[in-house]
């Protein structure tokens, strides 16, 4: 069990830093009043990107790469039809989510079997080689590390920056930022291509890095969970971290009791992240009044200039 | 740089073209794709439009594709109608076909055939339960509907692996996770000898009436469709929103729950890891495609169809993957999101400069 303690805590970090990733670039854009259900497909699309890419050319950083591009290029279309064309946010994201499941199967097809060659073993010089502290925190892929960066960033992007304060405004009161001279529409669809780079980053870290390999559907929720996390995190950059690491924790916990001998189907382990989801929901969601004082006030509401 | 203008009223021959530009515009994207692949476009076509309609056989096999997703598409329309966003009919879907294979499970060799109308509303239940979850998360919680409904389908998976790997394994199945064939008596009738397309068809279409009956003539539907449009107005005429959010989700899961409990009890006959084919997310398209009306979802459900039935032949007799189905199901629901714009607004080409463009616009007309 001692040994097994620090693993599980690293296997935690590096659960955690793909639905942190994609959470914090929903972020992003849902504080500029975007909501976009089409993570989850998003996700796929980048996740076989970026494992093709990883494996013909052998680098993690141009796998990555080229999930952020095929996260952006759908978040692009996303966000045009959303923001310029006016089409219902909940009903186009669901499209770029069906449309991903189906385009990533088709597209992956010749690498459902194929595994990338020689994995680095990533390891801090020194720390690394600590006794309980190394493993569980030092022997990660950078991704890891970058992630906790990443929220660190968004937070003064946020909140100490111009640029950042203008994304808020745009988010909570798009008329007040229009009247200001700001163009709502290309702020926002800046907002959503960032979003979704982000969320193909997440994907990418999936199939190059986590498991690693490509298989049909792999991303198995997580985009939604993502999702669900700026909710909970009350759309705070630390708070996202905080709430990812927790669910990776949980998606963990399962192979963690089957390896401590649990006598309960897999099955059962398996669904406990979708059940937490549902059950954390529902107790954030109990009191209205705390949602709506956090949310961005314009979630969802598409915006003219000249109404 | 084209602008977009509201029109005064939304343009009612939009709202019919719509569906007919966008799977237009599919077809495109589905000829250009062929051309990619180096497969001849004509032929990748034929697979999806005309080999399908070969045969008895194949308008059977269109029949049975068809009923799932009509009967889903029709509860789902009710949902979104009301603005009730189940995005989880997959799952509503898994759990009638659990709780139908339950009770055919019990079936003896002696059981009268009574015992196909009691599976079937075990699987309205079943489905009805998992909606229910949604509805009562929502109406008590105020959970978000999307991510509860959703994240509820993979917990339906689970279930369902739970049950065919565990305890309703067949004992004689060579340890394959599939419960046993159920018994004949089970089964649901077959409207054509020798063919799979069954009793359900029919059934599908009966709810097309009575879902036309439900939306345009009764009171209940009339308040769920007001309360999705316009939430004050219907609270100013005293229709409950809490009635109308329970209404649509039982409605749209006992729907799902039906579709799963016809699926393993006619074409499948056991219950097995795969009966989740994705019709629960496919009949979300076929709602919108069909314009959220019965009618218009009657022909959706047949076109989608057509396209899970194409993405099979063009995988046997192309070499292409199955999944062909889905990419071209994302476009066309894609494409009809970005035509409906046209719907509430019409596109002003703006020349860039106007003393240009003006003796130009002058020599167009004759």
């Amino acid at each position: 069990m001692t040994d097994s303690l620090p693993l599980l805590f690293a296997a935690t970090l590096s659960a955690g830093t793909v639905l942190a990733i994609a959470s914090l670039g929903l972020l992003i854009n849902e504080r500029a009043g975007v909501i976009n259900l089409g993570a989850e497909g998003m996700m796929l699309v980048a996740a076989v990107a970026g494992f093709a890419t990883a494996f013909h050319t052998g680098s993690d950083w141009l796998g990555f790469g080229a999930g952020a591009l095929a996260g952006a290029a759908m978040a692009a279309a996303f966000g045009v039809l959303v923001i310029w064309l006016d089409t219902n946010q909940i009903a186009t994201g669901l499209a770029a989510s069906l449309f991903g499941g189906g385009f990533s199967a088709f597209v992956g097809i010749g690498y459902v079997q194929e595994h990338l060659r020689d994995r680095a073993q990533h390891a801090w010089p020194v720390l690394g080689d600590l006794p309980v502290l190394g493993p569980a925190l030092f022997r990660q892929h950078p991704m890891v590390y970058l992630a906790m960066l990443l929220a660190l960033g968004i937070w003064y992007f946020l909140y100490r920056s111009r640029a950042g304060l203008v994304l808020r405004a745009v988010g909570e009161s798009p008329a007040a930022a229009h009247a200001l001279g700001y163009r709502v529409r290309r702020i926002r669809l800046a907002a959503v291509i960032a979003g979704g780079a982000l969320c193909g980053v997440a994907g990418a870290y999936l199939s190059v890095v986590y498991t690693p390999l490509w298989a049909e559907g792999m991303v198995a929720g997580r985009g939604w969970i993502a999702l669900a996390l700026t909710t909970f995190a009350t759309w705070r950059p630390a708070r996202v971290l905080l709430g990812a690491y927790l669910f990776g924790g949980v998606t963990m916990l399962q192979f963690h009791l089957q390896a401590a001998g649990v006598q309960v189907a897999s099955q059962w382990l398996t669904m406990l992240p979708y059940l937490a989801t549902i059950a954390v929901l529902a107790l954030l969601s109990r009191n209205p009044a705390w949602i709506r004082a956090n949310m961005p006030a314009a979630l969802g509401k598409p915006f003219h200039p000249g109404d | 740089m084209p602008r977009l203008e509201t029109r005064p009223a939304p343009s009612r021959a939009f709202a019919v073209a719509s569906p007919l530009i966008a799977l237009a515009l599919t077809v495109a994207c589905g000829i250009a794709l062929f051309a990619l692949l180096g497969k001849d476009p004509a032929r990748g076509l034929s697979m999806f439009f005309v080999e399908p309609f070969r045969g008895a056989y194949g308008i059977s096999e269109i029949a049975v594709k068809a009923t799932p997703l009509m009967l889903i598409g029709l509860g789902l329309a009710v949902c979104f109608r009301a603005n009730v966003w189940n995005i989880g009919a997959e799952g509503q879907y898994i759990l009638g076909a659990i709780a139908a294979s339950g009770v055919a499970m019990q079936a003896g060799p002696g059981t009268g055939r009574w015992i196909v109308v009691a599976l079937l509303l075990a699987g309205v239940a079943g489905g009805m339960a998992w909606a229910a979850l949604v509805a009562f998360l929502r109406d008590r919680m105020n959970a978000n509907e999307v991510l509860v409904s959703l994240m509820l389908v993979y917990v339906a998976e689970q279930l369902l692996g739970w049950l065919v790997y565990g305890p309703w394994k067949d004992p004689q199945g060579y340890n394959f996770p599939q419960t046993i064939t159920f018994l004949d008596p089970t089964k649901i009738p077959r409207l054509v000898a020798g063919l799979r397309v069954h009793a359900g068809f029919v059934v599908a279409l009966l709810a097309v009436a009575a879902c036309w009956l439900f939306l345009f003539r009764f009171r209940a539907g009339f308040a769920l469709q007001v309360g999705g449009l316009a939430p004050a107005a219907a609270r100013y005429a005293g229709f409950s929103s809490r009635a109308a959010l329970w209404t649509a989700l039982l409605v749209s899961g006992g729907a799902a729950g039906l579709a799963g409990a016809f699926e393993v009890a006619g074409p499948l006959g056991q219950l097995t890891p795969y009966v989740p084919a994705g019709y629960g997310f496919a009949a979300i398209i076929v709602a919108y495609v069909g314009r959220l009306h019965p009618v218009g979802i009657a022909f959706s459900a047949l076109l989608m169809s057509l396209f899970y039935i194409g993405g099979e032949l063009a995988q046997s007799r192309l070499g292409l993957p199955k999944s062909l189905t889905g990419v071209f199901q994302g476009l066309l629901l894609f494409s009809l999101l970005a035509c409906d714009t046209l719907i509430h607004y019409r596109v002003r080409w703006r020349a860039a400069l106007p003393s240009r463009a003006a003796p130009a616009q002058a020599g167009s007309r004759p």
